[in-house]
C-alpha cells in the first residue's frame, strides 16, 4: 500500500483522511480503474497525473464520494463511503473542498453568494458581521475583492478558478481536491493559483491536484514537499523521478 | 419544510415558464374549485329544503261519486285527526282549489261545475305517521280517498340534488388531482432544467432535503399565490351572478353561505398543500435519479 505523508509536516497523528483499498470502478461494462490502494495522510500535498481519459476525474470523484467504487473500499475520514446515505456523504463533503476545471456556479447569484454557498447549505450564518468580514478577507486572498458583486458568467477563466478555490475553502475543509485547476488559465494565473494551494497546504490542509501540467508540479515541488501519483493502465502508480 | 429561508430560496433561479405554469394552473383550478364548491353547496341546500318542505306534508284526494263527497270528506277528516303523527288536517276551500288551478286554466274557471276531487292538506309531526296503517283505515271509512304522501315524486328530486352535490365534490377532487399532476409536471421540468444547480449544491455539501426544500417551498408558494387570486376572482364571479332569493333554483342560487365560506377560504392553502406534496414527491424522485 502506498502511504504518502508530507515529510515536513507538523508531527501530529497521521490518520489517513482519504483511504482507498483495492478500489475498482467500472462504467459501461468496462473497468476504468482497478486495484487502487492509497492512503492520504493529513497535511500532505499530492499531484495526480496520467494521460487524458485515464480516469483522473473519476479517481477524484471517488475521493469525495460523488461516485461509489464498484469494488473495494473508499474511506473518507475513516468512514467507509459504501455504507453511507446521500445525506451522510453530503456532510462528509463539507470537509472536502473541490475545484473543477469547468468550475460550475449558480449563474444567477453574485460571486460572493456563490463563494458563501457552502456556508448557506450547511445552515451557517452568512450575513453576520463576522461572516461578512471573513468573506471579504477570503475575496481579498484570492484577489477578487473588486469582483464580488459580479455574476459568474462575467468572470474570466482565472477569476472563475480563484472563485471556485475560495468557495472550496470557505468551510475551512481538511482536504482540497482540484481537477485540472490550471487547464483553462494562463501561466501567470496558474502560478497565482498554485501559490494559494501552497499557502493552504502550509496551513495544514491536505491537497490533491489532478493535472497534466508538469511545470505546475515542478513549481510546487520547489516550495513544499509533494508526492506525484500517476494513473497508468487503469492502475495507480508512484511517478518516477523525471518529474 | 415551508419555513422561510431567503438564502435557500435564492439558490433556485427565479424565473422560467414553470413558474408561470404553476401560478396559472393554480389560478384556473382554484377558480373552477370555487364554482364546483358553490354548485355542491347549492345542491345540498336545495336537497335539504325540498326534503324539509315536503317531508312534513301530505295530501289526501277524495274523488267520491256525487252526493258522497261531503260524507267521505268528513269521515276522512275524522280518521286523520285521530291518527298519531298528524298535527293538522284541513279540507281546502273552493277558493284555495281555484287558486291552485288558476296558473293553468285562468281565473275565470267555473270550478263549481267541474267534478274536481276534494283535497285535504295534512301536516305531520317530525316523526311522521304510519302511511300504510292510515291507508287501511281510510279504505274502510272513506273508500274514495287516495293518500299522496309525496314520497313518490319527492325521492327522485332529493336523489337528483344529492347526486349533484356528490358531483360537485367529485369535481373538486378531480380538480385537486389535476392540479397536483400539473404542479408535478412543472416541478419535474424545473428540476430537470436545473440539473446544474443541483450538481453545484451537491458539490458544496447540500443535503437532498435542503435542495428539495428550495424547490418545494417555491412551488408551494407559487401555487398558493395563484390559488388565492383564482379564489378571489371566482368569488367575484359568483357575486355577479344575479340571485332571485329563496325561491330560486340551482342556476340563480350559486352563492356561498354560512359555513360554506370556510371551504372557500381553505381553497388556497389546500392548493398550496397539494403543490407541496406533489413537488416533494417529484423532487425526491428526480434527486434519486440524479444521484
Amino acid at each position: 500500500m502506498l502511504r504518502h505523508n508530507n515529510a515536513g509536516n507538523r508531527g501530529r497523528d497521521k490518520t489517513a483522511v482519504i483511504e482507498l483499498e483495492n478500489v475498482a470502478y467500472s462504467y459501461g461494462g468496462g473497468e476504468l480503474l482497478t486495484d487502487m490502494t492509497l492512503s492520504v495522510a493529513p497535511g500532505s500535498f499530492h499531484f495526480l497525473t496520467g494521460p487524458s481519459g485515464s480516469g483522473k476525474t473519476t479517481f477524484l470523484k471517488l475521493c469525495y464520494g460523488a461516485l461509489q467504487a464498484t469494488a473495494g473500499h473508499v474511506r473518507l475520514f475513516e468512514r467507509d463511503v459504501r455504507g453511507l446515505g446521500r445525506d451522510d456523504v453530503a456532510i462528509l463533503r463539507r470537509k472536502i473542498g473541490v475545484v473543477h476545471q469547468d468550475c460550475q456556479f449558480l449563474d444567477h447569484l453574485p460571486v460572493t453568494e456563490n463563494i458563501a454557498l457552502p456556508l448557506s447549505v450547511s445552515g451557517q450564518d452568512t450575513s453576520g458581521a463576522g461572516a461578512e468580514a471573513n468573506l471579504k478577507e477570503l475575496l481579498a486572498w484570492v484577489g477578487l475583492t473588486a469582483r464580488g458583486d459580479a455574476l459568474p458568467p462575467e468572470l474570466s477563466g482565472g477569476e472563475r478558478q480563484r472563485a471556485a478555490l475560495a468557495r472550496a475553502v470557505i468551510m475551512s475543509p481538511d482536504v482540497i481536491l482540484a481537477d485540472e485547476p490550471t487547464g483553462n488559465i494562463d501561466w501567470e494565473m496558474s502560478q497565482r493559483l498554485l501559490t494559494l494551494l501552497v499557502e493552504l497546504n502550509r496551513m495544514g490542509k491536505t491537497i490533491l491536484v489532478a493535472t497534466h501540467d508538469l511545470g505546475l508540479i515542478r513549481a510546487a515541488k520547489a516550495q513544499v514537499p509533494t508526492r506525484v501519483l500517476r494513473i497508468s493502465n487503469r492502475r495507480l502508480q508512484m511517478a518516477g523521478a523525471d518529474l | 419544510m415551508l419555513q422561510f429561508d431567503e438564502k435557500a430560496d435564492r439558490v433556485v433561479p427565479p424565473t422560467g415558464f414553470t413558474a408561470r405554469l404553476t401560478v396559472f394552473s393554480s389560478f384556473a383550478m382554484a377558480f373552477l374549485a370555487v364554482f364546483a364548491l358553490a354548485l355542491s353547496l347549492a345542491a345540498g341546500r336545495v336537497a335539504e329544503r325540498w326534503g324539509d318542505e315536503l317531508a312534513q306534508s301530505s295530501t289526501l284526494r277524495i274523488s267520491a261519486p256525487a252526493g258522497e263527497g261531503v260524507t267521505q270528506t268528513e269521515a276522512a277528516l275524522r280518521v286523520l285527526r285521530t291518527t298519531p303523527g298528524i298535527v293538522d288536517a284541513r279540507a281546502l276551500t273552493i277558493d284555495e282549489q281555484r287558486a291552485l288551478l288558476t296558473p293553468w286554466f285562468g281565473a275565470d274557471i267555473p270550478i263549481e261545475d267541474l267534478p274536481l276531487p276534494q283535497l285535504i292538506d295534512i301536516t305531520e309531526t317530525d316523526e311522521g305517521y304510519d302511511a300504510a296503517g292510515l291507508r287501511l283505515r281510510l279504505a274502510a271509512e272513506a273508500p274514495a280517498a287516495v293518500l299522496d304522501d309525496h314520497a313518490r315524486w319527492r325521492r327522485p328530486l332529493i336523489e337528483a340534488a344529492s347526486r349533484l352535490r356528490i358531483l360537485g365534490w367529485a369535481s373538486i377532487l378531480l380538480i385537486a388531482t389535476a392540479s397536483a399532476a400539473m404542479v408535478t409536471l412543472a416541478a419535474n421540468a424545473a428540476l430537470a432544467a436545473n440539473a446544474q444547480v443541483i450538481a453545484v449544491l451537491r458539490l458544496v455539501g447540500a443535503k437532498d432535503t435542503y435542495i428539495a426544500r428550495a424547490f418545494v417551498r417555491r412551488f408551494a408558494l407559487r401555487s398558493l399565490t395563484g390559488a388565492a387570486f383564482g379564489t378571489l376572482v371566482g368569488i367575484v364571479a359568483l357575486v355577479l351572478i344575479p340571485s332571485r332569493g329563496d325561491s330560486a333554483g340551482f342556476l340563480t342560487d350559486l352563492s356561498i353561505q354560512g359555513w360554506g365560506w370556510v371551504w372557500v377560504i381553505l381553497i388556497p392553502p389546500l392548493s398550496g398543500l397539494v403543490a407541496f406534496i406533489a413537488t416533494r414527491f417529484a423532487a425526491r424522485r428526480v434527486l434519486e435519479e440524479l444521484a
